[in-house]
């Protein structure tokens, strides 16, 4: 059996690994268009402040471990798909045929419609490459204007903040983070932002880009004019699917795919944020673009390649930031749904918050600033759809006690009951 | 090292709060908490000053033990000059705070001044804030909680608070902290509401980690849980029965105060001991202990937990109190049972909830009800001062509805929050009040356990069982079984006592570790921890340095050889049942031989050379 | 055999003596605040909870972390942070759906019960055997009992 992947980020690679597991004498074709090994985005931040080197950012750390599960490693980009032929193009002009394919090539930043976004100056944050750039020209004492407040905006503010930049950050929204947070939350974030030196401009948008003597100019829709070393656009992100054009596999936001991660063509499966996979909370398919969601992608589709039938039950969307020292986290239906309950606890001074979304007595979803310890029992909360019975009202009462009530409300099930 | 070595000052009068090292030479002499805060006490205000004033300071203070794994390493210790006593004022608690303020990186936090408005104290490490305390003052002690939990959403913030009895002037209003542990005697939460000081909420992520020798500590530590397991008190009574198992013990050794002190055995004694609160109720057959419960550290575990039977008058349409909360200990029982003659265990423990919630003393509160039924028994009080209700012994409903007028402050609850001194001088009654130097009796008999009343007498904070618990001995045999009934021996059973209790209570220990522990079992936990030359003999005499530097703070204060005195009841009517029968103290059989060996003139007050022997 | 820690609410007095011995273990400290291990308290209904890592085989958190900073330790079972790997992302945070993987903002890395490389103190310092280390399959019907006994109240 000749396995193909295409994408080698984190979906891709544990699809592979999944694979070989499952499957020790498949064939495997890894194929990545970077030039560095298999490195993770969510590292980056820290590699931008010098936390971690380069290998830091790598998503195995041992030198032969592609080898040594004889998964073969490509550096080239697919160019378009058959799937009835079974082969796919490379950009290179190879040929790769295979049994089972799956689609793993990520996103990429989208590019505003914005004049002047093609000046030098203007980096994307999104790969090591762009991580290099803004490093070297993000010095000390310059002016940089970062264009989108989302998670991959707030994610390397702090890395921008500590290279001793003057920072200023624009938003078109009316907070920040506003797919991850609702107004309370990400209007904490921005006053934490301001807090420290960071000049947050929420709903506003850019409107020009242009060159000035060396340096670019800003210019807002309120009419202001700011001058800026360098630009850093962190709009958005949209599912690779560019390639399957006239493939026949079927895409919208991003390959559509069934229960088993399967797209339109039987042998084509697709993991990762190039996946509009089923979300947990909604019942919907969309594309989640997050870590664990790629995790989760990559082992079932693998399993389902090996023809072991898998279900994907859908993954809670999820995310974790750390804004400058603010870590927030959100889960599943945040903003909450119809008919149902929530609890909120605000406390602005100490940029605490807290608020839970149920339906009956079922979380479904959950915000949180400043909240570090157990956060991910409110995970387990939602996936397992406990039913919180009298544990609700205490939540409603007072929601930090999620632990609380996690424990209370499954107590006769007893600790590692099934594992002893 | 074991201290934090860092002192957090609050003066409340300006709102500013500033940290400064450790006078670590002091530490050397006193070890820390009750030796230590005494000695800055001492040193920083007028022994004369007035208690309720801005003159007075309130330490909150941890030992060097506590926040350690030392078994029983959580306490803390309220220090200040007492309200009801003119005295110097130690009042001792478990449950968390004292080791959450020590993980925070303090031994201790003085408090001065008077804020001129209701706030209360945040400490999150090195971040201090005073913030206003608008929406908690007038609110009890467990709304406070409640309050600033939800506040900082950290279910894990520690919190020792005021209730409203402190705010409206209660003489006996103790520091609660976690809901119900206590720094409760001697009105050391009246001090604090009378700075407008409502609560102090503690998170401490630093922990404790300066260990001089951590080796010998751990292993010290270990063997010191391993004697308290084994030992039948600490290994056994304690976790099952909790203090309550002194319940039927004292009662047939005829040293129950009864009625005001009238009599020395209770009949109603089995149904409010320790085996009752374990009897399933008729109505939903649970018993009223849920669980035992340690405090921070604690291998003992005496605590009980409680809940009180749904369908009783006290709570039947209050399902606030539905739930399980700090239950009976023995003092609590005794103060509000036997004292006043009430056998009701749901009514005691409805007294005892309502006590933690708003925050006052059961001991000094059950005994001055005791002192309120004894002058309305002689008709001293009548309906009139109590707007009707029919203040007799054995009333469950009079002392439910005492206990809810004296937690919150009105009517004749203002008179019983005078404590029984005061009530009984008002009354035309004094020598009715059960007290020594204005502070309440607690559970044992001087009559039945002589060694009990120079006890008494002698106690640096007046009537008190936790300066010197020579019930161990007379009763009980640890560490050696003394006749209660002899006076010869005693005084220099007292002092034994005085200077380990002393000590102990100075080092972030539970004195009930030393029903199994002596100082030899103690020493060599302190000396691994904080280095220096911590012996038995080196800590007893430390032990016997801070009851002289408290008995020359509480002579400074005005206070004579006079105060060691017990009241005319106990040294002139005989105790009419039991063992004792026939019997009264014996005090004057003791006081001058125990002078004598404290090494005090017959004044009672500390000679040059005793003075230079200890380095006072 | 793999051992596991098994714990028994029941028996728990809340002393937190496993905390203490657990962050002292790990961090050279006395610091709960720090401890692998907690306590939970119920204080209405007068009950403790311990609760930790279950070392699950499923393991979301090692699965979730993007840079392996999470193995597998062969020998005990457990699920290991490698501190010198951990990025400090949280991804693992939000993934442990027992909300056992805390991260620490001093340090800037997660941490998680390592079952002290096959000999947890927790287990050592618990006064009462509410935490004991026992055969993985050696009390499964004894505790698949108690489930059932406690379903049927």
């Amino acid at each position: 059996m000749q396995h193909v992947i295409i994408g080698a980020g984190p979906a891709g690679v544990i699809a592979a690994e999944t694979l070989r597991k499952t499957d020790p004498s498949c064939s495997i074709k890894l194929i990545g268009d970077e030039t560095e090994p298999p490195y993770s985005r969510m590292a980056l931040p820290y590699y931008l402040i010098d936390d971690i080197d380069e290998a830091g950012t790598y998503l195995r750390k041992s030198d032969t471990h592609y080898e040594d599960l004889d998964i073969e490693i490509i550096r080239d980009r697919a160019a378009s798909v058959d799937p009835d032929a079974h082969t796919l193009e490379l950009e290179s002009g190879a040929t790769v045929n295979f049994d089972k394919l799956l689609i793993a090539t990520g996103s990429h930043p989208i590019r505003p419609p914005i004049p002047g976004l093609d000046s030098p100056g203007v980096h994307s944050c999104w790969t090591l490459e762009d991580g290099r750039n803004i490093a070297q020209n993000a010095s000390k004492g310059s002016d940089v204007i970062l264009m989108g407040a989302g998670f991959i905006g707030c994610i390397i503010l702090e890395a921008l903040a500590e290279r001793g930049v003057n920072l200023t950050v624009i938003e078109m929204e009316d907070r920040m983070v506003p797919r991850m947070m609702n107004q309370t939350a990400g209007n904490l974030i921005k006053q934490w932002c301001l807090d420290k030196g960071v000049s947050v401009l929420t709903s506003t948008r850019v409107e020009a880009i242009e060159q000035d003597a060396g340096r670019l100019s800003v210019k807002l829709d309120n009419g202001e004019q700011l001058g800026a070393d360098v630009v850093i656009s962190a709009t958005g992100v949209r599912a690779n699917t560019g390639f399957l054009e006239g493939s026949g596999i079927e895409t919208d936001f991003g390959v559509l795919v069934n229960d088993r991660l399967q797209s339109s063509h039987p042998d084509v499966y697709a993991a990762g944020d190039v996946c509009q996979g089923r979300d947990f909370s909604t019942g919907e398919f969309s594309v989640q673009a997050i870590q664990p969601t790629a995790a989760d992608h990559g082992r079932i589709a693998a399993m389902n390649m090996c023809g072991r039938d898998t279900r994907h039950q859908g993954s809670v969307n999820m995310n974790v930031l750390d804004t400058m020292g603010l870590v927030s986290t959100s889960y599943g239906l945040w903003m909450g749904v119809e008919g149902g309950e929530s609890a909120e606890l605000v406390d602005a001074e100490g940029y605490r918050y807290i608020s839970l979304q149920f339906q009956d007595d079922v979380l479904v979803g959950a915000q949180a600033l400043g909240l570090t310890n157990h956060v991910g029992v409110l995970r387990g909360l939602i996936q397992t759809k406990l039913k919180l019975g009298k544990w609700k009202d205490h939540l409603l009462h007072d929601p930090t006690r999620i632990m609380e009530a996690y424990l209370g409300a499954t107590q006769s099930i007893g600790h590692n009951a099934a594992l002893l | 090292m074991a201290w934090a070595n860092n002192v957090l000052r609050v003066n409340l009068t300006e709102g500013t709060t500033s940290n400064e090292p450790l006078n670590m030479e002091w530490a050397g002499l006193y070890l820390g908490q009750r030796g230590l805060a005494t000695k800055y006490l001492a040193e920083e205000i007028d022994p004369k000053c007035d208690a309720l004033g801005s003159g007075n300071k309130l330490i909150m203070t941890t030992g060097p033990l506590t926040g350690t794994m030392a078994s029983t390493g959580g306490r803390y210790s309220v220090v200040t000059k007492s309200p009801l006593t003119g005295a110097v004022a130690c009042s001792n608690s478990g449950g968390f705070i004292g080791a959450e303020l020590k993980a925070a990186g303090y031994d201790m936090i003085i408090f001065e001044g008077k804020s001129p408005r209701p706030v209360y104290l945040y400490v999150e490490n090195d971040k201090v804030e005073i913030a206003p305390a608008d929406e908690i003052w007038g609110q009890s002690v467990w709304a406070a909680d409640e309050w600033l939990h939800k506040k900082y959403q950290d279910p894990l913030l520690r919190i020792a608070a005021v209730g409203r009895a402190a705010e409206k002037g209660c003489l006996y209003a103790a520091v609660v902290n976690d809901l119900h542990r206590a720094a409760g005697r001697s009105g050391v939460g009246t001090v604090m509401a009378s700075k407008n000081l409502k609560a102090v909420a503690v998170r401490g992520t630093k922990g404790v980690g300066n260990i001089k020798d951590p080796g010998a500590f751990m292993q010290a530590v270990n063997a010191g849980k391993k004697v308290l397991a084994e030992n039948a008190v600490t290994g056994q009574g304690l976790p099952t029965y909790g203090t309550q198992v002194l319940m039927n013990v004292i009662n047939e050794v005829g040293a129950m105060p009864t009625r005001n002190m009238r009599e020395v055995q209770f009949e109603g004694a089995s149904k409010i001991s320790a085996e009752a609160m374990h009897e399933p109720r008729e109505s939903d057959g649970k018993p009223n202990l849920v669980t035992n419960a340690g405090c921070f550290g604690c291998t003992i575990a005496c605590g009980r937990i409680s809940t009180i039977d749904r369908g009783h008058f006290s709570i039947e349409n209050k399902p606030q109190y539905w739930g399980a909360s700090g239950g009976l200990e023995y003092e609590a029982a005794w103060a509000l049972g036997s004292d006043t003659g009430v056998d009701d265990i749901d009514a005691l423990t409805y007294a005892n909830f309502i006590c933690n919630e708003d925050g006052i003393d059961p001991i000094s509160f059950g005994a001055t009800v005791a002192a309120a039924m004894e002058l309305y028994q002689i008709g001293a009080i009548t309906k009139e001062q109590t707007g009707g209700v029919e203040l007799k012994f054995g009333s469950a409903e009079a002392l439910a509805w005492a206990t809810e007028v004296t937690c919150r402050g009105e009517g004749f609850g203002l008179d019983l929050g005078m404590g029984s001194k005061r009530l009984c001088e008002k009354y035309g009654h004094p020598d009715l009040s059960m007290t020594v130097k204005g502070q309440e009796f607690p559970a044992y008999d001087p009559r039945g356990i002589q060694g009990m009343g120079l006890t008494y007498a002698t106690s640096n904070r007046g009537a008190c069982h936790l300066r010197s618990y020579t019930v161990s001995s007379e009763v009980m045999g640890v560490p050696e079984k003394t006749d209660p009934l002899v006076t010869e021996g005693k005084p220099e059973l007292v002092k034994a006592f005085q200077d380990a209790t002393s000590i102990v209570d100075s080092s972030g220990l539970c004195v009930f570790t030393t029903f199994a522990w002596t100082l030899e079992d103690i020493a060599p936990q302190v000396a691994a921890a904080c280095g220096g030359d911590w012996t038995a003999e080196s800590m007893l005499e430390a032990g016997e340095r801070i009851w002289n530097l408290e008995r020359e703070f509480n002579l400074a204060a005005g206070l004579t050889a006079a105060d060691d005195t017990l009241p005319k009841r106990l040294l002139t009517e005989p105790a009419q049942t039991g063992p004792a029968k026939g019997n009264v103290n014996r005090l004057h059989e003791m006081l001058p031989k125990y002078y004598e060996v404290r090494g005090w003139n017959e004044q009672g007050v500390p000679t040059d050379e005793t003075r230079q022997r200890l380095s006072l | 055999m793999l051992r596991a820690l098994q714990i028994e609410p029941e028996k728990c007095t809340g002393c937190l003596q496993c905390e203490l011995a657990c962050s002292y273990q790990a961090e050279g400290v006395f610091n709960p605040a720090k401890s692998r291990i907690k306590v939970f308290t119920f204080h209405d209904e007068g009950r403790f909870i311990p609760y930790t890592c279950t070392q699950c085989s499923e393991a979301w958190c090692m699965h979730a972390c993007p840079v392996e900073a999470i193995v597998l330790n062969e020998e005990t079972g457990s699920k290991d942070v490698l501190a010198d790997v951990c990025v400090g992302c949280k991804v693992c945070t939000i993934a442990c759906p027992f909300g056992t993987v805390n991260y620490n903002q001093d340090t800037k890395v997660v941490y998680k019960c390592d079952l002290c490389g096959g000999d947890p103190e927790c287990a050592k310092a618990c006064p009462t055997a509410a935490i004991t280390y026992v055969d993985a399959d050696h009390t499964g019907l004894a505790r698949m009992r108690a489930h059932a006994a406690a379903s049927a109240n």
